[in-house]
């Protein structure tokens, strides 16, 4: 993944707490009712008014991470056969928000 | 040009697979994507390491762009159908660079990689062998690319279309909400911009929107005046050239240029104008 690119960095959740410094994170996963990761879909990040803010691709653990700015926000996850999800989700300075989806 | 002629979709891309004189070709920001699964028969492009100058920031050159498509078994006279993920932005990307290089036998697969997965259609891991070519391009298109001088002096008095999100436009973001705060040396947006991020003009499945709902977003909302000359940015091109894609191409608008060097050159100027907030 290059950094100086504005598209979706491959997916994958590892950085810690401790590591979120000045950023505002929010990360999660993506799983089946089995416990398996769902690796073929996206998360989008909405801002006020469902405002598409940015999108990635699920990684192969069914993990996804955004570098959002504070505030509240709402995820939604697109994967095949129609999967459509959503949670709301607060970001702060310098934490990482961890959210996960069940399939 | 028109959205008959720059855009086709997944059936027709399936109808196509392995048909000779046509090319499909996948360029995603994740350059790793490919290698987990593609549309069969398609070939990959690198945004980066195929399309960028190794040392300087700019494109490959003329030469450059002649070895890869020859070394990638792209004929002049095939048709290239580009496609990727991330709503299209690098395959967008490809598809303006590739005009630049007068190829225009060109196509635009509607919804990219993200539409194709959604739909649940066939990928494999199967990597085709293609007989190399001599290919021929013809001379950088300047009509279709601004370089930071002509920005500057488009200041007030063409459209300056800013597609990046409404916090990098106002200052508030360098970049996008996935990536590192980091790049520019400072935030903001060119004056007199217009701020029409780039996914107002695509649906959630990563196809775009109807030729109307775009004139009533760009010409009705945001008051782009279709009169004028264009050129948009982002913040290294490729989300650009996914508007430019837009405007030059499905609304068949003249004189709409992309400026790659983006907000990453222009907010890293010495002297330039910069406006903050909201934009006026």
């Amino acid at each position: 993944m290059s950094d100086d690119s504005c598209g979706a960095p491959a997916g994958g959740v590892t950085i810690t707490k401790d590591k979120a410094g000045k950023e505002a994170i929010v990360e999660g996963r993506v799983l089946r009712a089995d416990g398996n990761p769902v690796a073929t879909g996206y998360a989008r990040l909405l801002g006020t008014g469902d405002e598409f803010v940015a999108e990635v691709p699920l990684g192969d653990d069914g993990g996804f991470r955004f570098f959002a700015a504070p505030g509240d926000w709402t995820l939604r996850v697109l994967a095949p056969g129609g999967v459509r999800l959503e949670q709301t989700v607060s970001a702060d300075i310098g934490h990482v928000t961890t959210v996960e989806f069940a399939v | 040009m028109s959205r008959s002629d720059a855009l086709v979709d997944a059936d027709w891309v399936e109808s196509r697979i392995d048909t000779p004189g046509t090319v499909i070709v996948e360029v995603d920001e994740d350059t790793s994507a490919y290698d987990k699964g593609h549309i069969p028969s398609a070939i990959k492009i690198d945004w980066k390491k195929d399309l960028q100058d190794p040392v300087r920031r700019d494109f490959v050159d003329k030469i450059g762009f002649e070895a890869l498509l020859s070394e990638r078994g792209i004929a002049n006279d095939d048709t290239v159908v580009l496609y990727g993920g991330n709503n299209n932005w690098f395959a967008a990307y490809a598809y303006w660079y590739f005009k630049l290089y007068g190829h225009q036998n060109v196509l635009l697969l509607d919804g990219g990689r993200k539409k194709w997965e959604l739909d649940s259609r066939e990928l494999t891991r199967d990597v085709p062998s293609r007989a190399k070519t001599s290919y021929t391009a013809a001379e950088q298109d300047a009509s279709l690319r601004a370089l930071r001088d002509e920005v500057i002096a488009a200041i007030g008095k063409r459209n300056l279309v800013d597609v990046r999100s409404p916090d990098e436009f106002s200052g508030r973001l360098l970049a996008p909400a996935h990536l590192p705060q980091e790049q520019s040396q400072r935030g903001g947006h060119i004056p007199t911009a217009k701020n029409v991020p780039w996914s107002k003009a695509a649906n959630e499945d990563g196809t775009f929107k109807a030729d109307q709902e775009l004139t009533d977003l760009y010409a009705g909302e945001a008051g782009v005046d279709f009169g004028k000359d264009t050129i948009a940015y982002c913040r290294i091109g490729e989300r650009s050239a996914h508007t430019w894609f837009v405007l030059h191409e499905i609304l068949d608008l003249p004189n709409v240029k992309n400026y790659d060097g983006s907000w990453t050159e222009y907010g890293s100027l010495v002297g330039v104008p910069i406006e903050i907030g909201e934009g006026k």
